[in-house]
């Protein structure tokens, strides 16, 4: 039922797609000077590695969107990682948003709102790993390294930061 | 005395914060690294995150304040909540109405909140005891009982300036007998662990025993002060003393006033707090009060954030079943 190959899982393969993609991009929106921002924590791994590459000159942005999530009521406080950090103003920029999976779109949804209310981007661009199937919102990547369709029992998971593995749960094991 | 069983709800998660004393650690913990994460929202344009969005916050102050009331108001906006303050004076009362027809007044408008500071000593646990199952109850300061929160937030501006509390001498200076911010702060330092705690004051004003709570006793503040890392003062409670406990203010701060001369025994890096309002040469000089040791001022901003982290705790309860164990964070 895996659609991918072990091959297609190599992260750095996939970041290698997603680099060449987001400069062919920025390339035809004609934005020479963004900033990127990662979505704690796999994001913020992705970013890194797509920050260098693109030798982005600002310093990378990260976000915790713990405080913007909208399950809050139903899964409550979970123990922080560390404070979202924006190193710039985020008025006028062009922004690349990172993160490892794209799955129902709240946490972009939560990123986007947490973003807005740092100021007003020029631009919000998405790039992603994977964008998976399972979408609950109108959000999809400009940029993903793979399209992938998972049962909605299935997870896929990034660990690291090193080395950066993907996880595929099959659906028999995944619980939750 | 199983007073602060009722902080839990039958899943073991804190529901009401009305006492520091019998927490863990790792609670503490967690609510201090949640702050770390509400500091940044002052970077922010639109300082304000929503996660308590439609949720109504009562405080109810039967006692004067302007810090702790104003500091909560403002963690609940930055959280999203509705909040509304209501100073209890006699009003209320004289028409008679009972404490508890109030809070059930209250209830029925669909608060889902209470902020309690009163007069007397345990009447946030009173209150607790009596509200619906989905109300939480946060110990604005109760008598002379606890302060739970600004034993928080101190804790929190501790940990800022000097990393790790391991290691820490601290000295809390004053009026130890009417002070529930000293009883909060002792409990707090003694389960973060801090290695050793002074309290430093003349025989009236500080409690008999007071040794049982962890602490060593010093009437001689030149002694106690001696390398400490963090001096607490305390203000002198006039309005809480009965009968003739001190001979003269003056005489008070010639004694046990923070001077930059007594200061200068403390370790050269000491910080000075205090949780206001401070009596300005009662119990600390203006120049220590103003001067670069002290963080009074940062006590009261990271109040904001420590607020805003045990309202949300407690508000974000993880429903029944759904508990992970919630310790995976490491920091």
């Amino acid at each position: 039922m895996q659609a991918s190959t072990q091959d297609s899982h190599d992260v750095s393969t996939m970041l290698e797609r997603m680099v060449t993609d987001l400069a062919t991009l920025l390339s035809t929106r004609q934005i020479s000077d963004p900033v990127m921002i990662g979505i704690h924590t796999g994001g913020v791994w992705i970013a890194q590695a797509l920050h260098q590459a693109l030798e982005i000159k600002q310093p990378l942005g990260s976000l915790n969107i713990s405080f913007y999530r909208d399950d809050f009521t139903q899964v409550g406080m979970h123990p922080q990682v560390e404070p979202s950090s924006l190193p710039f103003s985020v008025d006028g920029q062009h922004i690349i948003l990172v993160d490892d999976v794209l799955h129902t779109g709240r946490t972009i949804r939560a990123a986007l709102n947490e973003i807005f209310d740092y100021g007003r981007p020029a631009s919000v661009i998405l790039a992603c790993l994977i964008e998976r199937s399972g979408k609950e919102l109108p959000i999809a990547a400009d940029v993903a390294a793979e399209h992938m369709d998972l049962l909605a029992a299935q997870h896929i998971k990034l660990t690291g930061p090193e080395p950066l593995v993907l996880e595929l749960t099959p659906a028999k094991q995944a619980n939750k | 005395m199983k007073q602060h069983d009722i902080q839990f709800d039958d899943n073991g998660q804190l529901r009401h914060f009305l006492t520091i004393e019998g927490l863990k650690r790792d609670t503490l913990t967690e609510i201090l690294d949640t702050a770390e994460n509400f500091v940044t929202i002052g970077d922010q344009q639109v300082k304000k995150v929503p996660l308590l969005r439609g949720k109504t916050i009562i405080n109810l102050f039967f006692e004067s304040s302007t810090r702790t009331r104003t500091t909560f108001e403002l963690a609940a906006k930055r959280l999203s909540a509705d909040v509304m303050s209501i100073n209890i004076d006699t009003s209320s009362a004289s028409k008679g109405e009972d404490l508890l027809d109030m809070l059930h007044n209250l209830e029925a408008m669909h608060c889902d909140m209470f902020v309690v500071r009163h007069m007397q000593s345990g009447a946030a646990h009173f209150i607790a005891q009596h509200v619906s199952p989905h109300i939480s109850v946060i110990n604005a300061g109760d008598g002379q009982h606890a302060h739970p929160t600004q034993g928080m937030l101190d804790m929190f501006t501790i940990r800022k300036h000097k990393k790790d509390f391991t290691g820490l001498k601290a000295a809390i200076v004053g009026d130890i007998m009417h002070s529930r911010v000293a009883r909060s702060e002792i409990h707090a330092m003694n389960i973060m662990g801090i290695p050793e705690i002074r309290v430093i004051g003349p025989h009236t004003l500080i409690p008999p025993g007071a040794e049982s709570l962890g602490v060593h006793v010093y009437h001689d503040m030149e002694e106690g002060l001696k390398d400490v890392d963090v001096v607490v003062m305390l203000r002198l409670q006039r309005e809480r003393m009965t009968g003739a406990l001190l001979p003269s203010e003056s005489e008070y701060f010639h004694t046990y006033g923070l001077t930059q001369e007594k200061l200068a025994l403390a370790k050269p890096d000491a910080i000075v707090m205090h949780p206001g309002p401070i009596n300005r040469g009662v119990e600390i000089e203006s120049a220590v009060a103003d001067g670069p040791q002290s963080v009074i001022l940062d006590q009261v901003s990271n109040g904001i954030a420590v607020r805003m982290a045990i309202m949300s705790r407690v508000l974000g309860r993880q429903p029944q079943g759904a508990l992970a164990n919630s310790s995976e964070g490491e920091t």
